[in-house]
């Protein structure tokens, strides 16, 4: 007979993992393309494996998580066992999210790059924002700059791969696309995505109690504030 | 207090970097040279991780309205007083109303000068680092100017005597590229996406010398050399990534990711380089020139152990001289 325990084990998304240096390692399950159930998978490992005495920092990302450790902490050295057995076994509880509307002027000055989106995908520009606004995007992870948010939800059919090369400087609030993701830049710095609109809200404040605006599981509408050719 | 007489943009309050808040998308900054930062205190008896400048414009001045200790690491810039050039690493006692004045080195790339007790700035997030590309920490969450006035933590401090005394930080490592024709050897371990890339592409990445491009600040330095790509187009989902991870964009020159790096990234990891070697990158100029070295895990913890017990080793050895 199958205790539920086996079950947990079977069920766990397979996964690689890679050296990111001597003090850390990158749990990655990411499948061709973003999955959900993968994400609560990679939510309730993150909340268990922060615990543990020689972790450090615990980074979740798209369907990845990378953990940080000390490597000079006693229990170092078993540290990929430790993570094997939590992954096998942690078990993905419901997130309550809150909903976010967020409102944006796409195209134009602030959103350069929309005109290029819409060639690449062979649809217009119009058509471009409907998808945008249309998709319901749940927050996945935050991370790269403070306070970003790393959406699930991206309509494939306006999916880009990122520039060949950043750009030095984007403004805080430009909303971009970068391969198959979407997101808000929260401040002012350089990124490799696509930028196909402008909003005014502000994801992050460090003298907030809770300094980023979203956190994982909220979910996001994009509006219609504005289109430009 | 000290008052800030010239400056650029890029010198900034640091100290020994934010923790825990990587999940949020705040970097871990920190002094870029963790070698030199930790000699810095050391030689004054600070608190490991108390706020030093860190300097990587120059020339660097600021006045002392107090008598107080003060120590240079880091870069040698020759740190002048009063027409007196102090060793590389040194630490002594600054009167009132001194001027300092730090030049562009003669070898390395960045300085720390630190206070007897240390920069007093409010903590944000837990550390006084200055964030400068989300505008938070240190002195208004930007580089120093002139006019900035900073206090000190107040603490009763054994006042140095004499000329002062200094310790080298990195053992029998000298700075790299004291000479302009030098290369310096930087070790880093394999990273997820090594194996996407051709025996020969794995090669070259290992055999070239590598140019530090103008395109080199806190968050990471795009690198000139070999064009590498990986056997197929990758389009990877973003993901976490620590300072050192070396990616190789689609345009195929390396960006290794640094103290302000962003806290996720896309592009596919080659290697990463080892904590112990992050202060060669550091100390490396706009045109520096390295190689990277294949390295295992446990030679780069052995590295680390040794590089973090330096400003214990020195602070121990320092107290036993003053008895």
């Amino acid at each position: 007979m199958m205790s539920a325990r086996d079950k947990t084990v079977e069920s766990a998304p397979p996964i690689r993992i890679a050296h990111a240096g001597s003090g850390a390692l990158l749990l990655d399950a990411a499948g061709s393309s973003f999955s959900d159930q993968i994400q609560e998978h990679i939510w309730a490992f993150s909340r268990e494996i922060s615990k543990e005495a020689c972790v450090t920092e615990v980074v979740p990302g798209m369907n990845n998580v990378l953990v940080i450790y000390d490597p000079l902490h006693p229990t170092a050295g078993t540290v990929r066992d430790i993570l094997l057995h939590n992954w096998a076994n942690a078990t993905p509880g419901s997130v309550s999210g809150r909903a976010f509307e967020i409102p944006v002027h796409y195209g134009g000055e602030s959103g350069e790059d929309l005109a290029a989106i819409a060639a690449f995908c062979g649809l217009s520009s119009e058509e471009v924002v409907r998808r945008h606004t249309q998709a319901t995007y749940r927050v996945a992870a935050i991370g790269a700059m403070p306070g970003f948010p790393y959406l699930s939800g991206l309509d494939p059919a306006i999916a880009m791969p990122r520039r060949d090369s950043p750009r030095a400087r984007v403004s805080a609030g430009a909303v971009i696309i970068g391969g198959s993701q979407t997101g808000v830049m929260p401040t002012t710095a350089p990124s490799g995505w696509h930028i196909i609109g402008q909003t005014e809200i502000k994801l992050f404040d460090p003298d907030r109690v809770e300094p980023a605006l979203l956190a994982p599981g909220d979910i996001i509408q994009f509006t219609v504030a504005g289109i430009e050719e | 207090m000290i008052e800030i007489l010239s400056s650029g943009a890029t010198n900034t309050i640091q100290d020994g970097g934010r923790r825990g808040h990587l999940d949020i998308g705040v970097s871990m900054g920190g002094a870029m040279d963790i070698s030199a930062f930790g000699a810095a205190n050391a030689l004054l008896g600070n608190p490991a991780d108390a706020a030093v400048i860190e300097v990587s414009m120059f020339p660097f001045r600021l006045r002392f309205h107090r008598d107080t200790n003060v120590a240079v690491t880091g870069a040698d810039c020759m740190p002048a007083v009063e027409g007196r050039i102090m060793p590389p690493c040194w630490a002594w006692e600054a009167k009132q109303g001194e001027i300092l004045v730090l030049s562009p080195p003669t070898s390395g790339a960045r300085a720390y000068v630190a206070f007897g007790g240390g920069i007093d700035v409010p903590k944000v997030l837990g550390s006084r680092s200055t964030d400068l590309k989300a505008g938070f920490g240190g002195w208004e969450g930007r580089g120093l100017m002139r006019g900035d006035k900073l206090s000190l933590v107040p603490v009763d401090v054994k006042r140095i005597r004499g000329l002062g005394y200094g310790g080298l930080p990195y053992g029998e490592e000298k700075l790299p590229l004291v000479h302009p024709d030098s290369v310096a050897e930087v070790r880093a371990i394999p990273a997820a996406e090594y194996d996407s890339f051709s025996l020969g592409t794995r090669e070259a990445f290992w055999q070239e010398v590598w140019t530090v491009t103008k395109d080199a600040n806190r968050m990471g330095y795009r690198l000139s050399g070999a064009t590498l790509r990986p056997k197929s187009t990758l389009e990877l989902l973003s993901h976490g990534i620590v300072p050192g991870t070396i990616q190789i964009p689609p345009s195929g020159q390396p960006i290794i990711q640094l103290a302000d790096a962003n806290t996720c990234g896309g592009y596919p990891k080659m290697a990463t380089v080892i904590q112990a070697d992050l202060w060669k990158l550091a100390q490396m100029p706009v045109g520096g020139k390295l190689r990277f070295q294949e390295c295992d895990v446990v030679s780069a913890i052995d590295a680390l152990r040794i590089a973090k017990e330096f400003p214990n080793r020195l602070a121990s050895a320092l107290s036993y001289l003053a008895g």
